[in-house]
């Protein structure tokens, strides 16, 4: 072996990082200090991109967005989850057959689990409101309510990814050892001193990664409320991508739309290292 | 019974899809698990309207084409970290952990301006390269090549193979639920992606089937028409369900092992 073959074999990875993270990273702090529309010259503005985006409504009704989103998305997240996995680790029969149903929507695109939420959730004719409209319940404009829209999506997101984190626990409540429950029957624990003194401290760190994965796909949100509602009703659905999608796609504010992808950025790392500490010191 | 439950309505939906996408306009408010007058006309009406059959072609070619580059420049850079001792290669170790870690939020605009100025906006060119490389399936191989003696190697060494030969054709074949994983993984996320292509594809004949759907089912052309706009999500539903069906369990193990990661 050559000396240089080890330099040779990593230089995809060298390339592609200079290309597309470190050059994109630096640049994209330059872009935050000037005005660009892609085809005149750059402008150097210095802190207007920041001071313009604490002034920004649309901004923070953005962070506010994706804030409601996750306080329903991550409780509901995490109990779907558990309660299955549960229920999945004491059924022996067709335990492979649930899981690939839960499964399904994990696989398919946001695209087609939001069209077909879409329909799911039409005010005359969804499948939610003729159930409420069967048992005499005034119907819900589930998408058109500037209050609800933001967490039926919630809901529907909840739907597509919770597969995914059932298996995650599944796998979690598979390595309790059954030792550790036989001594708590022996002692006299109830099934609530069981769950929250024996299993929940062992899939501790399943709930630290579905937090954060969930955190980082509720500042992800693109297509679902693109399809959904284009951010609507009154923005109360506009997410933090979409909100960068528009900037830089429909107002060809460069230098902009860059300051909100950094600051996005800064607040996602902000909030994950947020929850590192919380929920590792929890229980 | 929870469970059969929560089972019915995680299938029952897609169930309701594909009979909805079969129904006539009048019958699609029904709520049947079959059809309700039957026709295809929607599936006719989806290919009239959009190119569907082009951006599928557009969507395999840049997926598998895609997926190959992952697994061999993962297979490269993975077996460089694993078992080779050269100087820097705890640092590039510590970058790939970096970028992971790195919100996409933040290089999303500076990267569509480099694609720009290669003059990438509207080729194969801006959907395959970019993602021709990631962190994730290195730091994969790299685990993979690990658990392999280093005897195999120096055997191989010893009859002369070149390293480029040991990675593909000796230390491969040892590993291959991991190339499993990874080309399931890659290809799924490249098969679903409809964000970068909605950045960097103007053009309908080069556009991918998520992100074809996705316009269509925002731009108006679908109006009225629910039945039509269903028939194109189960039409981009179909080649990874199908997938799905064939490989269920890795798709479950390469799925969970993602999430795991940390």
């Amino acid at each position: 072996m050559k000396k240089w073959t080890p330099y040779l074999l990593v230089s995809p990875y060298i390339l592609h990082f200079a290309v597309f993270v470190a050059f994109p990273v630096l640049f994209s702090v330059v872009l935050t200090f000037h005005s660009w529309n892609i085809i005149s010259p750059m402008q150097y503005i210095g802190l207007a991109n920041y001071k313009h985006l604490f002034k920004d409504r649309l901004f923070w009704q953005a962070v506010w967005n994706t804030v409601r989103f996750l306080l329903v998305h991550i409780p509901l997240q995490l109990i779907v989850a558990i309660v299955m996995a549960e229920l999945l680790n004491r059924t022996v029969r067709g335990a492979s057959f649930f899981r690939a149903a839960f499964f399904l929507p994990v696989i398919v695109s946001g695209v087609v689990v939001t069209i077909l939420w879409q329909q799911l959730l039409s005010f005359n004719s969804g499948l939610l409101n003729r159930l409420l409209a069967a048992l005499s319940v005034p119907r819900i404009a589930w998408l058109d309510d500037p209050a609800v829209a933001m967490y039926s999506i919630a809901v529907m997101a909840t739907w597509k990814n919770v597969g995914l984190y059932i298996i995650l626990f599944l796998v979690g409540l598979q390595s309790v050892p059954m030792q550790y429950y036989e001594a708590a029957d022996l002692e006299g624990a109830t099934n609530w001193q069981k769950f929250r003194f024996i299993t929940l401290p062992m899939i501790n760190p399943t709930i630290f990664t579905v937090v954060v994965l969930s955190t980082i796909s509720g500042f992800s949100l693109f297509v679902e409320p693109y399809i959904m509602t284009q951010g609507g009703p009154m923005n109360t659905t506009l997410s933090a991508v979409m909100y960068i999608y528009r900037q830089a796609f429909q107002y060809y504010h460069m230098g902009y739309s860059a300051t909100l992808g950094f600051c996005f950025a800064l607040i996602i790392l902000f909030v994950v290292i947020i929850q590192r500490r919380y929920v590792e010191q929890e229980v | 019974m929870l469970l059969i439950l929560a089972a019915v309505s995680f299938i029952y939906p897609f169930i309701w899809m594909v009979s909805a996408s079969l129904s006539s306009e009048s019958g699609l408010g029904d709520l049947t698990l079959f059809p309700v007058g039957f026709t295809g006309s929607n599936y006719v009406t989806v290919f009239t309207k959009i190119p569907l059959d082009r951006a599928f072609l557009n969507s395999s070619f840049v997926a598998i084409l895609t997926t190959g580059l992952v697994l061999v420049s993962g297979a490269m850079v993975g077996y460089a970290l694993a078992k080779l001792d050269f100087a820097g290669r705890d640092w590039i170790f510590y970058l790939i952990i970096f970028t992971m870690t790195l919100p996409f939020q933040i290089t999303l605009i500076p990267n569509y301006i480099t694609m720009v100025r290669f003059g990438w906006v509207d080729t194969y060119l801006a959907l395959i390269v970019p993602f021709a490389l990631n962190s994730f399936s290195i730091l994969l191989f790299r685990q993979a090549f690990q658990s392999l003696p280093q005897a195999l190697i120096d055997a191989a060494r010893m009859d002369g193979a070149n390293e480029m030969r040991i990675i593909f054709q000796i230390l491969i074949p040892n590993i291959l639920p991991t190339v499993l994983t990874i080309t399931i993984l890659t290809f799924m996320g490249l098969w679903n992606e409809a964000l970068w292509p909605l950045i960097v594809i103007r053009d309908e004949s080069r556009m991918t089937m998520p992100q074809l759907v996705t316009l269509f089912s925002v731009g108006g052309r679908a109006e009225g028409q629910l039945g039509v706009k269903i028939a194109a999500a189960v039409l981009l539903a179909i080649p990874i369900v199908i997938l799905y069906l064939f490989f269920q369990k890795h798709f479950i193990r390469s799925m969970a092992s993602s999430g795991l990661k940390d």
